[in-house]
């Protein structure tokens, strides 16, 4: 009953993104044809708005857009000519998957260990050792990092790839990139929350019991530490796993990170409702999962089709 | 009765940014086998700090043992490495802490939770640790142990958790059992109920019982013998009535004036008497007597001197001045009770 009410809900946000989007994006002055206008003549710029129904009124657009989209067709690209949204989130997204996947792996596995050797050892060398690797890794840019890493690893050592994408060497370098911001704010997220939870009450009656220290952090501090880093997982996840346009460009990785920005620009309209759809519903999912995951971790947490 | 702990002359003082604050400035008491002796004062006197620092519980941050022994069943217990106390806690020496409600892990189920300290302490087998924990939670009184088991904190009631906690103390039979405001975060009739537990605890498992109170009608209920602090240092000690009987020091006087009392026959309502004042500054411990700013019987000799101990009775001591044999008389107060 709950997951029903759940699904319902997820494809009614997804309706309200979509009517948002359009609304949205036909309110920004320009069209897709406006730096054709001055070479083609009148007939043919009619011709193709006519090919992509621009010529119908919005409401009709967008009573065609919504049929399509029912039949999980995100339509035809104005700017490519071969290829229509559906392919191009299919050949860009395993690409951007992979690295986003690898990203969000390093990011978490790395990030919660810091903040809880940080916790641990609260004010001393090492707490202030990953905290001030923390603040320098959210403050450095991704596209001062992705540089100075090609620099080093790939151009002077040789140790990686400069660019591109083929094989799993290529993907080490776009990762630790992408990686490094979402580690420093998980480290900083899991130091506080790990900070919190050994200073409660029940950390005492676990030492007051005589368990070693290792036994108490890991039965009694990690998990009670995670409930609050797990909700900044999901849309972490979401924007990972979905591309980003400054590393797919710099490491020249055929993700879908930069239809983003470049479908805007080229004013693609399809393009910009079908990347703002797929990114709504990866949100959407992980939002789902992340509400699932509570439910395991915290066993206060009933999920209830109520929300009693 | 053998002796089983002796607390002589401990000290603890906690860094802060302010400064060092002496929250424990001398602290003696004993417990024999079986006794039940229990620690009374006003917040902030030290009561928990010494609780804490006998199990070496205190964060090794923030606080500082600064002098002092801790003997139990013998052997110096105080500064003691880690392993060892590791073996001692929970198994020779059970805690149970003040505040159900924040004090069991809300993640785990409260089965595995008393589970814990078999497993650290004993070589059971799994269902041999599974019989015991229903077999503690029987003990304490709680119905449908094999249900109870696999529920979480937040699905029992505050009395249900606290007996829990005291289950988890008493997993691996503790000789002493340290009971810090066991009944303080409870209402009344669960209260009531918890203290029959750990009378009938005691009792039955010949354990001996350090009761952390503020509430004198907890101690009067409970306690064989009594430990008055104020600010750090032990100010009278004795039997239970020698302390509601005839009780030796001021501040004993006004604690036990302060609390609403019941005669038969007598209906009219008096007003409770509060000692004035406020305890002193730990920061910098005054170096007479602690309770001297407050005393309405003080003397000069109050402010400049720590009065010794002096004793009454083989059990009952004091640290006042007035029971010098110099100082002038105050028979009048020496009733409990007495009218002003």
């Amino acid at each position: 009953m709950y997951i029903v009410k759940r699904i319902l809900t997820m494809l009614l946000t997804i309706w309200v993104i979509t009517t948002l989007t359009f609304i949205i994006m036909h309110s920004i002055p320009g069209d897709p044809f406006a730096s054709d206008a001055d070479v083609l003549p009148e007939e043919v710029l009619a011709n193709m708005r006519a090919k992509f129904n621009l010529d119908e009124p919005l409401p009709v657009q967008y009573v065609l857009y919504l049929k399509d989209l029912a039949q999980f067709d995100l339509g035809p690209s104005i700017q490519s000519e071969t290829r229509d949204v559906n392919t191009l989130i299919a050949d860009g997204f395993p690409a951007s998957a992979v690295l986003g996947l690898q990203s969000l792996v390093i990011a978490l596995v790395f990030g919660l260990l810091l903040g809880i050797i940080a916790a641990l050892n609260h004010n001393g060398i090492l707490d202030y050792a990953s905290m001030g690797f923390a603040i320098l890794g959210i403050s450095i840019p991704s596209f001062i990092l992705a540089p100075l890493l090609i620099n080093y690893f790939a151009v002077d050592w040789g140790m990686f790839p400069v660019a591109s994408w083929g094989t799993w060497q290529h993907t080490i370098l776009p990762s630790v990139a992408l990686a490094t911001a979402p580690l420093a704010i998980v480290a900083r997220f899991m130091r506080s929350s790990m900070l919190e939870v050994m200073n409660q009450n029940y950390i005492k009656t676990a030492d007051a019991k005589g368990l070693a220290i290792t036994g108490i952090v890991i039965k009694h501090g990690i998990r009670n530490a995670l409930i609050p880093v797990i909700s900044f997982i999901g849309p972490l996840a979401a924007f990972l796993l979905t591309g980003t346009f400054v590393i797919e460009k710099i490491f020249a990785i055929p993700g879908i990170g930069k239809y983003f920005v470049d479908s805007i620009f080229n004013r693609d309209f399809p393009v910009i409702l079908g990347t703002t759809i797929f990114f709504s519903t990866i949100l959407i999912v992980t939002l789902f999962l992340v509400d699932i995951s509570y439910r395991i971790v915290d066993p206060r947490i009933k999920l209830s089709s109520k929300g009693e | 009765m053998s002796r089983l702990l002796e607390v002589n002359d401990l000290k603890v003082s906690f860094k802060t940014y302010g400064g060092e604050v002496k929250a424990v400035r001398g602290v003696d008491f004993h417990i024999d086998q079986g006794e039940v002796l229990a620690i009374v004062g006003e917040s902030g006197c030290g009561k928990s700090v010494t609780a804490q620092s006998i199990m070496g519980l205190l964060p090794k941050k923030v606080s500082m043992i600064k002098g002092g022994s801790v003997t139990f069943n013998g052997e110096e217990i105080l500064g003691l490495p880690k392993k060892k106390m590791q073996k001692l806690k929970g198994s020779e020496i059970g805690l149970i802490s003040q505040d159900p409600m924040t004090s069991l892990n809300p993640t785990m189920r409260i089965g595995s939770q008393i589970a814990e300290a078999i497993k650290k302490h004993t070589n059971y087998s799994k269902s041999q640790v599974y019989a015991r924990v229903i077999e503690l939670l029987h003990l304490v009184g709680i119905p449908n142990p094999e249900k109870r088991y696999k529920q979480y904190p937040h699905e029992l009631s505050g009395g249900m958790r606290q007996r829990v906690l005291i289950a988890m103390a008493l997993s691996c039979e503790p000789k002493l059992l340290i009971a810090d405001e066991p009944t303080t975060a409870l209402d009344v009739t669960i209260q009531a109920q918890i203290l029959d537990l750990l009378k009938d605890i005691q009792k039955r498992l010949d354990t001996s019982i350090i009761l952390i109170t503020h509430d004198l009608g907890v101690v009067a209920e409970v306690a064989q013998r009594v430990a008055v602090m104020y600010a750090g240092v032990v100010i009278e000690s004795g039997e239970v009535e020698e302390i509601f009987e005839a009780p030796k020091h001021p501040y004993t006087w006004g604690l036990l004036h302060s609390v609403p009392k019941y005669e038969k026959g007598n209906h009219e309502k008096s007003r409770l008497v509060p000692i004035e004042g406020s305890p002193p500054d730990l920061f910098a411990p005054p170096v007479g007597c602690p309770f001297a700013a407050r005393c309405e019987y003080a003397m000069e000799i109050c402010v400049d001197q720590m009065p010794d101990v002096t004793k009454s009775s083989p059990t009952h001591s004091a640290r006042c001045w007035l029971n010098d044999s110099q100082a002038p008389s105050v028979k009048d107060f020496v009733a409990a009770g007495g009218e002003r």
